[in-house]
C-alpha cells in the first residue's frame, strides 16, 4: 500500500499517480482508478506515453554524455514488485530493465490504454447506489470504494477464488486525493473532525483487500491539509511506504541556490518491510526531482559547489541549515530534531 | 510467569521483537493467542521459519491460535449475517467494544481438556492499530487490563503487547494508552532510531527497563541499553559505540 502525501498544488503527485497507472497498462495488469475529482476517463486520457527502448536510449546516451561522470545521476526507474509494492531502485549507470520510461510530452494511445481491462469509480457517480455491506460507521464514500474493490477483486478472480483462471493478473488500484472535502470527509478541514476514524479504518479495510489478492494500490492524499497529526501517524503505520512530495513553488525554497536544479523534495517516510524481519533501505536519503519536457525524474540530492565570493553569512547559514534537514530527513529509520554542532 | 511486557517503538520499526518473543514462546512450548492486527499470516509464517519455527505446524497441533486480523475484518464486512451465538472478535469496528476480542482471547488460552501445553501467551500486534479503528484509548486500556487478570493472574501466563510512539508524538490518546501500559508493565523494551540519524550498520538502539519498582517499593527500575543491527535471520545487540562496523 503506498501513501503518497501531495504537494501542495497536486501537480507532481499527479504524475507520479499517472506514471502507476502507466505502468500497469505497459505492463497487462488490471486497472482500477478511483477519483472524486475527476473522471476515470479522463485520467486515462491524459496518461503518459510509453517510450520505445532504442528511441530512450540513444536519449539517455545523449544526455549521459553531456553531463560529468562522479554525478549522481539517477533517473528514476520506479520499479514494481508484483507482491504489492514498489521499490525505488537508484542505481547510477546502469539502466537495469526493470519498469518502462514514460514520454510525458505525449499522451498515451487510446488503443493502448483500452488493450487492459480497466474499472473505474468516479465518486459522484456512484452515490445514487446504497452500500450492501456494513460500514462499521464509515464515511459512505469510502464504504463505496471498498465494496467496489472488493466486488471486483472476487469477479474478477484477483483473490485466487477461481481455480479455473490459469493467467494470473495483477490489479493495480489507483485512488485519488482520499481524504479531500471531495470524498466527504472532514479530515482536511479542522483539527477536530467529527469522524476521525473513517479515513484508518478504509485504510485497514483496504490493506486487507490488498493482503488478499494480487493487487498493488497507490493512494494520493492532500497531506499538507490534514491538520491533525495524529491521523497522519495513524495512517502512515497503516501504509507499507510512504512517500512526501514537497514542491518548492510558492514556498522559499524555490529561491534558494541550493534547490536551484530541483523542482521538489521527495521524502520517504517509512518502506515496506514485508516477509522478512530487514527492510531494503537505500543508501540515497536526500533525493530531489525534477520536472524537464519529457521527463520526471528523482535524483539524489547533492550540493552545488559554493562558488560565490560575495555569499553573506546568513545565506550560508541558511545553506547550511537546509542541508542539515536534508540529511536528517528520512523519518523510517530516526529524526534527529538537535542539530549537531561540530 | 503472570509477567506483563510492553513493546515499544519509537521512530523505527519493532516488530522484530514480535517476531522473536513469538518463534521464543513456541520453541518454550507454550499456547500461544496471537492477536495479528498488522500483518497478513503468511508474513509472519516467512519470518518465523528464518527463525526456526513453522507457523503453520504450530496452528495445526492446536499450540498457535491465531487470530488475522485483516482477514477477519474482510469476513466482517463482506460476508454474510455471522451467527448469533458467535460474534466476531473485530466487532469494535461497528460497535467500539473489545469484549468480543477479549472473549476471543479468554477463549482460546483457556486450557481445554488434553492440552499439554506450558503456561498461555497472549501476544498483541499491535495495540495503536485499535486506535485507529475506533476504538477508544479508555476501552484498549479496560481490554488490556481485564486479558492481564485473566491471562497473569487466573492462567499464569505472560502477556507481551506491542504499541507504537514516540514521546513527541501528536497522538495523544496513543501516548495515554502508552503511558498508562508503561506503568503497569514488568518489563519494557524500547527501540528507538538513533537520535544522530539513519545509520547503516546500526538499526537502532533497544532500552531495556525491567521494573523491579513494581514490585518491591523501596527498589529502582534497572535499565540496560544496546545498540541493535538487524539482518536477515538474527538481531545482534552489542553495547553503544561498539558495534562491529566501528571496531
Amino acid at each position: 500500500l503506498v501513501f503518497t502525501e501531495e504537494d501542495k498544488y497536486d501537480l507532481y503527485s499527479n504524475l507520479l499517480f499517472k506514471y502507476f497507472l502507466a505502468e500497469g497498462i505497459v505492463c497487462g495488469h488490471d486497472l482500477l482508478v478511483a477519483s472524486a475529482k475527476e473522471h476515470p476517463d479522463n485520467i486515462l486520457k491524459e496518461l503518459p506515453a510509453p517510450l520505445l527502448d532504442d528511441t530512450y536510449g540513444k536519449e539517455l546516451g545523449d544526455e549521459a554524455a553531456a553531463v560529468k561522470s562522479e554525478d549522481f545521476q539517477d533517473s528514476m526507474k520506479i520499479a514494481w514488485r508484483y507482491q504489492n509494492l514498489p521499490k525505488m531502485e537508484a542505481s547510477p549507470t546502469t539502466y537495469t530493465k526493470f519498469g518502462h520510461y514514460y514520454d510525458i510530452s505525449k499522451k498515451m494511445s487510446p488503443e493502448l490504454y483500452q488493450s487492459v481491462k480497466w474499472h473505474s469509480f468516479y465518486l459522484h457517480e456512484e452515490l445514487s447506489f446504497e452500500p450492501k455491506m456494513k460500514t462499521c460507521n464509515m464515511n459512505s464514500g469510502y464504504a463505496r470504494l471498498l465494496q467496489s474493490i472488493q466486488r471486483i477483486i472476487s469477479q474478477e478472480g484477483f483473490d485466487g477464488s477461481d481455480p479455473q483462471k490459469k493467467q494470473r493478473n495483477v490489479l493495480r488500484i489507483g485512488i485519488q486525493s482520499l481524504g479531500s472535502v471531495l470524498w466527504g470527509d472532514d479530515v482536511c478541514c479542522s483539527d477536530t473532525p467529527e469522524d476521525m476514524h473513517s479515513l484508518t479504518k478504509f485504510l485497514y479495510v483496504l490493506r486487507g483487500l490488498l493482503r488478499k489478492s494480487l493487487s498493488a494500490c497507490i493512494i494520493t492524499v492532500p497531506a499538507h491539509l490534514i491538520q491533525n497529526k495524529a491521523i497522519m501517524e495513524r495512517v502512515t503505520n497503516l501504509s507499507d511506504m510512504v512517500v512526501g512530495l514537497e514542491s518548492f513553488i510558492g514556498s522559499e525554497r524555490e529561491t534558494n541556490p541550493l534547490y536551484k536544479d530541483y523542482h521538489g523534495l521527495v521524502h520517504v517516510h517509512q518502506i515496506p518491510r514485508l516477509n522478512s524481519l530487514i527492510c531494503d533501505v537505500s543508501d540515497a536519503k536526500d533525493l530531489a526531482f525534477r520536472l524537464k519536457r519529457k521527463l520526471f525524474t528523482i535524483e539524489r540530492l547533492h550540493l552545488p559547489p559554493d562558488l560565490s565570493d560575495t555569499v553573506s553569512r546568513a545565506s550560508k547559514q541558511d545553506l547550511a541549515g537546509s542541508a542539515k534537514l536534508l540529511s536528517s530527513g528520512c523519518g523510517a529509520m530516526a529524526m534527529g530534531k538537535k542539530h549537531l554542532d561540530f | 510467569q503472570g509477567k506483563f511486557t510492553l513493546l515499544r517503538d519509537t521512530r523505527t520499526d519493532g516488530s522484530f521483537l514480535v517476531h522473536h518473543f513469538l518463534s521464543f514462546y513456541l520453541r518454550a512450548g507454550c499456547k500461544v493467542c496471537f492477536v495479528a492486527l498488522l500483518q497478513s499470516f503468511s508474513h509472519y509464517n516467512v519470518v518465523a521459519q528464518k527463525l526456526g519455527v513453522s507457523l503453520a505446524a504450530a496452528k495445526e497441533r492446536g499450540q498457535l491460535v491465531f487470530l488475522e486480523g485483516l482477514k477477519s475484518c474482510l469476513d466482517l464486512l463482506f460476508g454474510e449475517e455471522e451467527q448469533p451465538g458467535q460474534p466476531s472478535p473485530l466487532q469494535f469496528l461497528s460497535t467500539s467494544d473489545l469484549r468480543a476480542l477479549f472473549d476471543f482471547v479468554r477463549v482460546s488460552l483457556t486450557p481445554a481438556g488434553g492440552d499439554s501445553w506450558k503456561s498461555p501467551v497472549l501476544l498483541v500486534d499491535d495495540l495503536s492499530v485499535l486506535l485507529s479503528l475506533g476504538a477508544a484509548p479508555v476501552a484498549v486500556l479496560d481490554f488490556i487490563h481485564y486479558c492481564r487478570v485473566s491471562v497473569c493472574c487466573q492462567l499464569k501466563g505472560n502477556v507481551v503487547v506491542l504499541v507504537h510512539g514516540s514521546e513527541d508524538s501528536e497522538d495523544e490518546e496513543n501516548e495515554l494508552v502508552v503511558n498508562s501500559l508503561c506503568h503497569h508493565s514488568d518489563l519494557i523494551l524500547w527501540a528507538e532510531g538513533l537520535a544522530t540519524g539513519f545509520c547503516k550498520d546500526v538499526h537502532g538502539q533497544i532500552k531495556i527497563i525491567k521494573r523491579l519498582s513494581l514490585r518491591q517499593a523501596a527498589q529502582q527500575d534497572l535499565v540496560q541499553i544496546y545498540q541493535y543491527k538487524i539482518q536477515d535471520r538474527n538481531v545482534t545487540f552489542f553495547a553503544r559505540g561498539l558495534s562491529a562496523a566501528v571496531l
